[in-house]
């Protein structure tokens, strides 16, 4: 496959473990946060941390859009799926993601309601042309990947004169939750996590470039390095960072540049922009409220806002409880430090979303990794 | 959720639509979040939309300095002469 086996290479994979090995400075340590699940995903199925040396970690960040959703927000889904009488439509990383008393969307189908997993904004267009006397709901989730299509499907639908599609927006953004990440005080109880540089999202950036990562960079003094998906693009910019760290540099610099410009996809951004606009605050499962880190329909288009169309009704969310989904998420804990993963919490019976999404640590570490302490023990011994 | 796989395009469609071919599969996608496309482009292709033209020039350089990262260092490993992967050999 052009542009993915290239990237996948056993041997030029090798050479880049020999130059991180050498570059590597045995006498520190380089906390490495990669923010997207996609290079968590990479990073387990790979073997990655393997390759590299002991004394440089890869701490994974809370980049799947499934498992920063907070259970209000899926909470509110159900009650649009049940309470409404909508046909609800969403992406299928979203159906199995418990919510209050554990109660997925995909329960609320069994109940009844009438939920539809699409692939795409086009399929729920599709579905509200095919269904003119029901209420059409697209619950959106995602960064600012994810995004772009949804706002070209509100512009459609406009354009269609669609009078029965709406969009229930749950659209986050990428830079304001990392400068969270580094600037928010630690939990009570929790030590804080070390981050000495960040992986950078992949696809986000191929949106909104590289430059909106440059006031974190230089506020924080942390590197940035954009990172290709593949297990290649993740070693070669844990390369960048470890130079970067080892000459006090702190700069964005662009390892994906097959895709990643400094200024992004200009077209996209200007449709994202027509139709929405930065909340003043939202709340993100593990990292709590984060001002101005999402996006909400502008009120010239609130006929297809389907918060503005129902009335949703406040309600006391909870999460699962002894998840640590939250603290996973942070990075201050790892999947295994979890009391309920691998017991009652599986990839069949998830008890929290980063073990729903392929992209969560819990579901990486479940699929790829859980065996990985085992070998390391056994070879030891 | 943000994964994407990088697409040839085969034909353009109207409505601002492609059909792209990945491994003998074809699927239409969006192209309307593109300025401009054309035939043999490689898209990366996201929940159904073209989200960006990939560059194959820049495709090539990165390989090439990743090929470089590892060539560079084992030729110093050389000079130097001292690490253990020389001892073993």
């Amino acid at each position: 496959m052009k542009y993915i086996t290239e990237f996948r290479d056993g041997k030029l994979a090798r050479k880049l473990a020999r130059a991180i090995e050498r570059e590597a400075d045995p006498g520190r340590r380089y906390h490495l946060m990669e923010f997207c699940g996609g290079h968590t995903h990479a990073i387990f199925r790979y073997g990655v941390q393997d390759l590299v040396p002991e004394n440089v970690q890869f701490v994974h960040g809370p980049g799947c859009p499934v498992c920063v959703l907070p259970v209000r927000r899926l909470d509110d889904a159900v009650e649009l799926a049940l309470g409404h009488d909508v046909i609800l439509t969403t992406y299928g990383d979203m159906m199995r993601v418990p919510g209050t008393k554990q109660k997925s969307l995909i329960r609320a189908k069994a109940e009844g309601a009438d939920i539809r997993m699409v692939y795409s904004t086009q399929d729920a267009l599709k579905i509200a042309r095919d269904n003119p006397d029901r209420q059409v709901v697209f619950f959106a989730i995602g960064f600012e990947t994810t995004t772009p299509p949804t706002a070209v499907a509100i512009l459609q639908a406009r354009h269609e004169g669609l009078t029965n599609f709406s969009v229930f927006c749950n659209h986050v953004l990428t830079p304001p939750a990392i400068a969270h990440i580094v600037n928010a005080p630690a939990e009570p109880g929790e030590t804080p996590v070390r981050i000495d540089g960040f992986l950078g999202p992949s696809h986000v950036s191929s949106v909104i470039g590289w430059a909106p990562y440059e006031p974190a960079a230089r506020d924080f003094q942390k590197p940035v390095v954009i990172a290709g998906f593949e297990p290649l693009d993740v070693m070669q910019s844990a390369l960048m960072l470890i130079r970067q760290i080892n000459e006090g540099r702190h700069e964005v610099e662009n390892q994906y540049t097959r895709v990643v410009t400094r200024d992004g996809n200009r077209k996209a951004q200007t449709l994202v922009a027509e139709v929405m606009e930065v909340r003043d605050a939202f709340e993100w499962r593990g990292l709590g409220t984060v001002p101005e880190s999402a996006l909400k329909i502008r009120a010239a288009y609130e006929t297809f806002d389907a918060e503005s169309r129902f009335a949703l009704t406040p309600k006391q969310s909870r999460e699962v409880k002894s998840c640590e989904c939250p603290a996973i998420l942070r990075g201050v804990k790892k999947p295994t430090e979890c009391r309920l993963f691998g017991t009652v919490c599986t990839p069949e019976n998830p008890m929290g979303a980063c073990m729903v999404s392929s992209e969560g640590a819990c579901a990486a570490y479940w699929t790829y990794g859980r065996k990985r302490g085992e070998a390391v023990r056994e070879t030891a011994a | 959720m943000c994964l994407a796989i990088p697409a040839r395009v085969i034909s353009l469609e109207s409505g601002d639509m492609a059909i792209v071919a990945l491994e003998g599969i074809k699927k239409p996608v969006s192209t309307a979040l593109l300025e401009e496309v054309t035939v043999g482009d490689y898209v990366l292709v996201h929940v159904g939309y073209a989200l960006h033209k990939l560059s194959e020039e820049e495709a090539e350089r990165t390989l090439q300095l990743m090929a470089e990262a590892g060539v560079l260092a084992e030729e110093l490993e050389e000079m130097a002469g001292t690490s253990l992967e020389g001892a073993e050999r």
